[in-house]
């Protein structure tokens, strides 16, 4: 039982967080444009588009 | 050019975002940002591939015009995007935040109940009720909004569809597990029903997902259209005015190549129209002082100055208009197969949970009992399997067609495109490409000297005739000589000199038909006739089509004779000269009989019968009025798209039928146990996910549908 009391709040705030993270990428946009994210990463690094 | 919205960032920076529909991967994006970086006085420059857009932030005494030179010189066409008011909402954002919230909680309550499945007793398994409902009664309420929702818009109009019973199990289960956790009771079905939620906002979202794309593809068409006029003001200087803000009695100059935005009349210059996009009518239409000439025609020729006599709701774009809104009813009274499900399904359930309760009643077993047992039965019919049949489907048929340059605007569109029997095709610009092309004959015998001097000369012009040319000559691997002194006089053509001798590429002395003549001195003229080609594989689309069981014929508002040389070439029955009400009433007459009619155009006049069909195809080079009224744009010159898109619509609605066949043989399966009384929620959690598992994966067949 002793167990359980530390067990159970360590896996529901681990799952909290991840809810966190992605309410925080939600507002942040990062999913605006996941087409153009998924090809980004093949645009080459020493022509990066100017800043 | 348009004057493109400029959002201020602080006192001497702006924003500014372009639409670029020629942007397609990695390399395209990089070569964007960069290009527009380099451009002095531009701060940053972010791609948006999904969009198709790009934004710039630039300081405030960079020109949009100098943006859009800078693409163009890098090989991207460009346009300010036309209205930021104007774009619709993204339909999946709204979804996301119950999806994830859905995905936490159902996570959470399952790890805790496996652990009262595997056993755990008293307490333990009291407690454990209490953290379930302690998470899953707020994350049900909050992710299980998108269905109250719907489910209480359509009840309030006293109809029906798949998120009533969706809506009505996840109530009852939640308030009989909340029940159950406040009494110390047995079973709890939290896991069950956030798994539902989960289930069902997934296909949704991945729905929305799709419909979002093929929009952001319609849209960046759309948007680049931007239709307007230079208009000629008091002192002679030229204005850019937007089609919706011009006036009778104001003067548009019209540049050759360029697209009349409103009715008017010639009062200066003499030209040639191609009226194709109004009336299907081929062959350009010679036009001088005093002409009427309409919207939407395209000038050939000379630059031409125009007044206008009519605009807004007086121009013939505007009757057309209104043969649209009064033909959109087809599609209105359509009713979605997934609603018509859940029609017959609904009162089915809910009949079978009655009766179940007063089955057990009279058996005598007790009130609490019966009740639970019928709730039971709820929970296990609920149509997670059944939501996901039609939307999965969909979903992966709509992105195999949009991987073969077909673009799904509306959600129902593949249902009513399965359907069809009969085939009506537009000719010019849908059978036919709509764009004169140099006759491929003639382009092959041009010897070198000649091929090179025409492309020389076109080079330097953006007449119609010289862009087609000068492509065609391109695609044949030409090179242009060097041509000195180049001259273009309108309405005459191009002169220059090549080697001391001169040449000109211009109007032809023959009357019949539409044709350039290529001069080069000491050499005999060269005729290039153009002609409005068919579009590639159009006769292996038509054997596809015929194949399929469709009856094909032409419905164009071109003359009779330039229609029937084209039915005859391709073999099929036609109707030339119809107007835009004669093909609505056309289509009418066919739905009449009990044919479901397929339009396929692309022009203004067909935009009534587009709205009129039972489904629509336009191509991507179509006006705005026949993107927008059809339900299915194809990109590309090839017309294979139509055979294809309809294979495709009817493989997902055998798939869609495959669906509900397998989700109700499962609840044929499960019913018979939960009435019963023998379902747990375990049993519960493991029939629904296997059921949605079966029907994801039978849906993801439909990866190849075009093929």
């Amino acid at each position: 039982m002793n167990g359980v009391a530390v067990l159970l709040p360590i896996a529901l705030g681990l799952g909290l967080l991840g809810l966190a993270a992605f309410f925080w990428a939600l507002k942040r946009g990062q999913f605006e444009d996941l087409d153009g994210a998924a090809a980004r990463i093949l645009i080459d690094e020493e022509d990066a588009p100017l800043p | 050019m348009n004057a493109p919205p400029r959002i201020p960032v602080d006192l001497d920076h702006v924003s500014t975002v372009l639409v670029v529909p020629g942007m397609h991967c990695a390399g395209c994006m990089a070569k964007v940002e960069r290009g527009l970086g380099a451009v002095p006085g531009v701060d940053s420059a972010r791609v948006n591939l999904t969009a198709k857009q790009v934004r710039v932030e630039h300081g405030a005494d960079v020109e949009p015009a100098e943006l859009i030179a800078a693409l163009d010189a890098i090989g991207f066409a460009s346009q300010p995007r036309s209205d930021e008011s104007t774009r619709a909402p993204s339909a999946v954002k709204p979804l996301l935040a119950p999806l994830a919230v859905a995905a936490f909680a159902c996570m959470n309550v399952m790890l805790l109940s496996v652990s009262v499945w595997s056993g755990a007793e008293g307490s333990t398994r009291n407690l454990f009720h209490w953290i379930s409902a302690l998470i899953g009664i707020p994350a049900i309420a909050y992710s299980g909004m998108p269905f109250f929702r719907s489910a209480f818009a359509v009840l309030k109009k006293a109809r029906t569809n798949m998120d009533v019973p969706i809506s009505i199990g996840i109530v009852l289960a939640t308030s009989l597990s909340f029940y159950e956790t406040f009494t110390g009771g047995h079973d709890a079905y939290f896991d069950g029903v956030l798994m539902l939620i989960l289930f069902l906002l997934g296909g949704r979202v991945l729905d929305a997902m799709m419909r979002d794309k093929a929009r952001a593809g319609v849209d960046a068409l759309l948007s680049q259209a931007a239709p307007g006029a230079s208009v000629v003001s008091a002192d002679g200087s030229l204005q850019w005015i937007a089609a919706a803000e011009l006036a009778p009695g104001m003067v548009m100059r019209l540049a050759a190549g360029e697209r009349l935005a409103a009715d008017g009349e010639i009062v200066r210059g003499t030209s040639a129209f191609d009226q194709s996009l109004l009336t299907g009518e081929s062959a350009p239409v010679a036009a001088g002082i005093g002409t009427t000439v309409h919207a939407g025609t395209l000038n050939l020729d000379a630059p031409v100055d125009v007044r206008v006599t009519a605009a807004g709701a007086d121009t013939s774009l505007a009757e057309i208009a209104r043969l649209m809104e009064a033909a959109d009813q087809p599609r209105s009274v359509y009713v979605r197969i997934a609603d018509r499900a859940s029609r017959l399904y609904a009162p089915a359930v809910h009949t079978l949970a009655l009766v179940t309760f007063i089955g057990w009643m009279i058996a005598g077993a007790g009130g609490y009992q019966s009740i639970v047992i019928a709730i039971a039965v709820l929970i296990i019919t609920c149509p997670c399997a059944l939501g996901l049949a039609v939307p999965v489907a969909q979903v992966v048929a709509s992105g195999a067609l949009m991987r073969e340059g077909v673009m799904v605007k509306d959600g129902s569109a593949i249902e009513r495109l399965a359907m069809i029997d009969r085939v009506l095709l537009d000719k010019t610009g849908s059978l036919t490409l709509g764009r004169p092309e140099p006759a491929p004959e003639v382009i092959a015998a041009l010897d070198a000297e000649a091929a090179g001097t025409a492309l020389g000369l076109a080079s330097h012009s953006r007449h119609p005739h010289s862009r087609a040319l000068e492509a065609a000559l391109l695609a044949r691997g030409c090179r242009a000589l060097q041509v000195e002194g180049v001259a273009e006089t309108a309405g005459i053509g191009l002169s220059g000199t090549w080697q001391d001798r001169k040449v000109s590429l211009g109007r032809s002395d023959s009357a019949d038909v539409v044709s350039t003549t290529l001069r080069i001195a000491g050499h005999e003229d060269l005729l290039i006739p153009f002609t409005d080609q068919l579009r590639p594989d159009t006769y292996h689309a038509l054997a596809r089509l015929k194949a399929l069981g469709l009856e094909v014929s032409l419905l164009s508002g071109d003359n009779a004779a330039a229609v029937a040389e084209v039915a005859r070439d391709v073999g099929l029955f036609a109707q030339a000269a119809a107007s835009p009400a004669a093909k609505r009433d056309a289509i009418a007459a066919l739905q009449g009989q009990g044919h479901k009619v397929l339009m396929v155009g692309d022009g203004l006049n067909d935009g009534p019968a587009l709205a009129a069909a039972d489904a629509s195809i336009a191509p991507g080079s179509a006006s705005d009025v026949g993107r927008q009224a059809a339900d299915l744009v194809f990109l590309g010159d090839s017309l294979l798209a139509l055979p294809r898109a309809v294979i495709a619509a009817r493989r997902t609605m055998r798939v869609v039928r495959q669906n509900f066949a397998l989700a109700i043989g499962y609840n044929a399966l499960a019913v018979p146990l939960a009435i019963m009384g023998y379902v747990n929620p375990m049993i519960a959690a493991a029939a629904m996910s296997s059921s949605s598992l079966v029907v994801v994966a039978n849906s993801l067949r439909l990866v190849r549908a075009t093929k």
